[in-house]
């Protein structure tokens, strides 16, 4: 299909629908600008609001391949970029070592030998011995891809300054070989999860998405369409129930991965609606802390009678 | 170039939304990719555009709601209209145009009237209150108001005769007046608020700590806080140091298995720098009775600025309130290390010799020990055998002084036998001295 496919915001929102991303007018109105603004997104939001899952839908959507890059402290260019294959570039030289001595066999002095040689040094820095690190298999993809570089607030700050160049101009310059260009730009997506604050020289030179926790009709959808199973009445009340505790104040409020992994659960259990012992035995599916349960379970009562009236 | 556009994106740049040339090109794009059509689609675009943060997005949302309620009528009627209304109502024009179009009832007209009166007189320009009634003024002057007041005066002149009249002048000078008023006090709230609060920020940044009054403790407390953050961010984070020249031989060894052991990929060792590790003493003293909220305040924004802060306080006796600052909010922080430790006659003496009997083990060879006080010790003994003592084992001290240098050694200050244990003794009055020098202790810290 490749980028054509994201021509309008309607065209975006039901295709995105269609790989089973339950989009918003405002995501979708970001991936249509990233693409006719050629920009990156820098998308922000609490973990597991599904930041990662729009690059892989939206690559899913369009059919293109999604390339990865997995941000952590200490990541650099060799990693980011590419590499040169030392190990094969040693070997081949093992190899044509014998070879090397019948082509150097002609040359009388130091200088024609040398010149000899030097017809031959590129071929061991040549794309054979290239090793593509995520950033340059973006560039090199011929029908274009989504480049979701993920958790780019886990990287060092040089590392961003490396990406500036990369983001803005979409052609990186391997010293050896001269710069690549992209035939046809990625769509590039990033995430944070504002573990720190992202550069400013970075977040102007983006698109800005903030992704925030669902209302109760867009949750239900998402749910829906992931657990496919689950009766209407349960699903009414499992979304109230998470979307109250998200005011309450929690460590880590549970995001949309953990009400899926919730209605599942809940499904395997048979259950037709929400009781108060059943929610007291699964709230575990739900926070991840211990404060958090016991807060909650105080509370469990009032909450489970809320979530049950909607 | 588009007017309102470029319009609202300078209201964003004055509420402190750092809109750069880039991004307004690409709000122009996003702009003429969506169209003024649909106003959702337009928010949410000018929003991905522009607004790079949750802070920033809650501004963008503000402005864009005061900013296009009005759009329509200054986006496409025909610049013709426009020009019209111009001629129609300008300067010297007959007032009874004025008046019919106050009577007319027709608001769209109007608002555009309006609209091309405010842009005469620059109304965007506006950035305090109080100008409010003159901008209102002026603009009803470029509609020509003078002209109907003269006749107003006429009338009311006939007596009797044109009281009808007269009344009926009045209540549509009353009513454009109000209409103004409105346009005036929506385009303060786009422009001008934030250009205020601004310039108030500003004010207070450079104004004494002495002469704070408690209603500018709020403000204080909210640009205390921006610095702690700004701060934060320039020093919170580790800083590596690739330290080129030591081989790191296992990491080494283990990279280059791979080649048979040629080291091809060389590994370096990195050192890492010390996270700042700070100790805060605070008088807080009837001697600095003054500005000790404020002391108190810049001990509040260190400890979110550096996590491992430990903090006293004192006025004789020496207490730790590291605690307090982190589990209290700053109110309630301040009112209970008050009672805990406040307005007592001060003893540098005494506290000294609490902090070397009960905390001396906060103190090491990585400390920098921050001083807040005068350093009027009661002619007590300041002790300071205890105080070289101090400096020795310490990183270094850093003595910040609310009083000015001409003040340093008189009476019963002793900050000048102080002075040469410190490594650096500033006179810290303001805001932005604060700042500059819990800068300058962290720099020099990740050195």
């Amino acid at each position: 299909m490749g980028f054509g496919a994201l021509g309008s915001i309607e065209a975006i929102t039901e295709g995105l629908g269609s790989v089973g991303y339950i989009s918003t007018a405002q995501i979708s109105t970001a991936v249509f600008l990233a693409q006719h603004l050629r920009k990156p997104i820098l998308i922000e939001g609490p973990a597991g609001v599904g930041k990662t899952d729009l690059a892989q839908s939206t690559a899913r959507f369009v059919g293109l391949p999604l390339v990865r890059m997995q941000c952590y402290e200490g990541l650099d260019e060799s990693k980011a970029l590419y590499e040169w294959k030392y190990g094969k570039q040693l070997l081949y030289t093992q190899i044509l070592k014998e070879q090397l001595h019948h082509i150097l066999e002609g040359a009388e002095t130091l200088d024609q030998s040398f010149a000899k040689l030097h017809s031959f040094e590129d071929l061991f820095f040549s794309e054979a011995f290239l090793e593509p690190r995520p950033l340059l298999r973006a560039l090199k993809e011929e029908k274009g891809c989504i480049l979701l570089i993920d958790e780019v607030d886990k990287a060092d700050e040089e590392f961003e300054a490396f990406l500036l160049e990369v983001l803005s101009e979409y052609q990186v310059t391997v010293p050896e070989l001269g710069p690549v260009t992209a035939a046809v730009p990625p769509l590039v997506m990033l995430t944070s999860n504002n573990t720190r604050e992202i550069g400013d020289a970075l977040k102007r030179r983006c698109l800005h998405l903030y992704i925030s926790f669902p209302e109760a009709a867009r949750e239900q959808a998402i749910v829906r369409a992931r657990v496919p199973g689950i009766s209407a009445e349960l699903l009414g009340q499992l979304v109230a129930f998470v979307q109250g505790l998200r005011a309450e104040e929690l460590k880590k409020l549970p995001s949309i991965a953990e009400t899926v992994d919730w209605a599942r659960t809940l499904l395997l259990l048979h259950a037709e609606s929400l009781e108060p012992e059943l929610v007291r035995a699964t709230l575990n599916v739900l926070l991840k802390f211990e404060s958090d349960i016991r807060t909650v379970q105080a509370k469990l009562e009032t909450l489970t009678r809320k979530a049950r009236e909607g | 170039m588009e007017r309102s556009l470029t319009n609202f994106i300078r209201a964003l740049r004055a509420a402190e939304v750092p809109v750069s040339t880039g991004e307004a090109i690409d709000a122009l794009r996003t702009q003429a990719l969506v169209g003024y059509g649909d106003r959702a689609l337009l928010k949410d675009a000018l929003g991905i555009a522009v607004a790079k943060s949750e802070e920033e997005k809650a501004v963008f949302d503000r402005l864009f709601e005061l900013f296009f309620t009005r759009a329509p009528a200054e986006e496409e009627p025909a610049p013709d209209v426009l020009d019209g209304t111009e001629r129609e109502y300008g300067p010297g024009e007959e007032p009874g145009d004025l008046m019919a179009l106050a009577q007319s009832g027709d608001e769209a007209r109007l608002a555009m009237a309006l609209e091309a009166a405010a842009e005469r007189v620059n109304l965007s320009r506006i950035r305090f209150s109080t100008q409010a009634a003159f901008y209102t003024r002026r603009m009803l002057e470029e509609m020509g108001l003078e002209a109907l007041e003269e006749r107003l005066v006429d009338r009311l002149r006939d007596g009797d005769a044109g009281e009808a009249e007269a009344a009926e002048i009045m209540a549509a000078r009353a009513r454009l007046m109000d209409r103004a008023r409105r346009l005036v006090d929506q385009q303060f709230e786009v422009f001008g608020r934030s250009a205020s609060e601004e310039f108030r920020n500003e004010f207070l940044k450079q104004k004494s700590l002495s002469e704070l009054d408690r209603s500018d403790m709020e403000r204080m407390k909210l640009l205390i806080r921006k610095m702690a953050r700004r701060l934060a961010e320039k020093h919170g984070r580790r800083r590596r140091k690739a330290n080129r020249g030591r081989l790191d031989l296992r990491a080494t060894m283990r990279a280059n298995a791979a080649h048979d052991g040629v080291p091809f990929d060389v590994r370096w060792r990195r050192r890492r720098r010390d996270r700042a590790k700070v100790v805060a003493i605070c008088d807080t003293s009837q001697s600095v009775a003054q500005s000790v909220r404020f002391l108190l305040l810049l001990l509040y924004s260190l400890a979110e600025v550096i996590p491992s802060l430990r903090s006293f306080a004192f006025s004789s006796r020496l207490s730790e309130v590291s605690a307090d600052l982190e589990a209290l909010e700053f109110d309630e922080a301040i009112v209970k290390i008050l009672r805990d430790t406040g307005f007592g006659s001060t003893n540098y003496g005494q506290a000294l010799s609490d902090l070397r009997r009960g905390h001396w083990d906060a103190i090491d060879r990585r400390t920098t020990v921050i001083v807040l006080g005068d350093g009027r010790s009661n002619y007590a003994d300041p002790r300071l055998d205890l105080f070289r003592e101090l400096s020795d084992q310490a990183k270094r001290v850093i003595w910040l002084s609310p009083e000015a240098p001409s003040l340093w050694g008189s009476g019963d200050s002793e900050i000048l036998r102080f002075r040469p244990f410190c490594a650096v003794l500033e006179h810290c009055a303001n805001v932005a001295d604060l700042e500059r020098a819990v800068d300058e202790i962290l720099i020099a810290y990740q050195r």
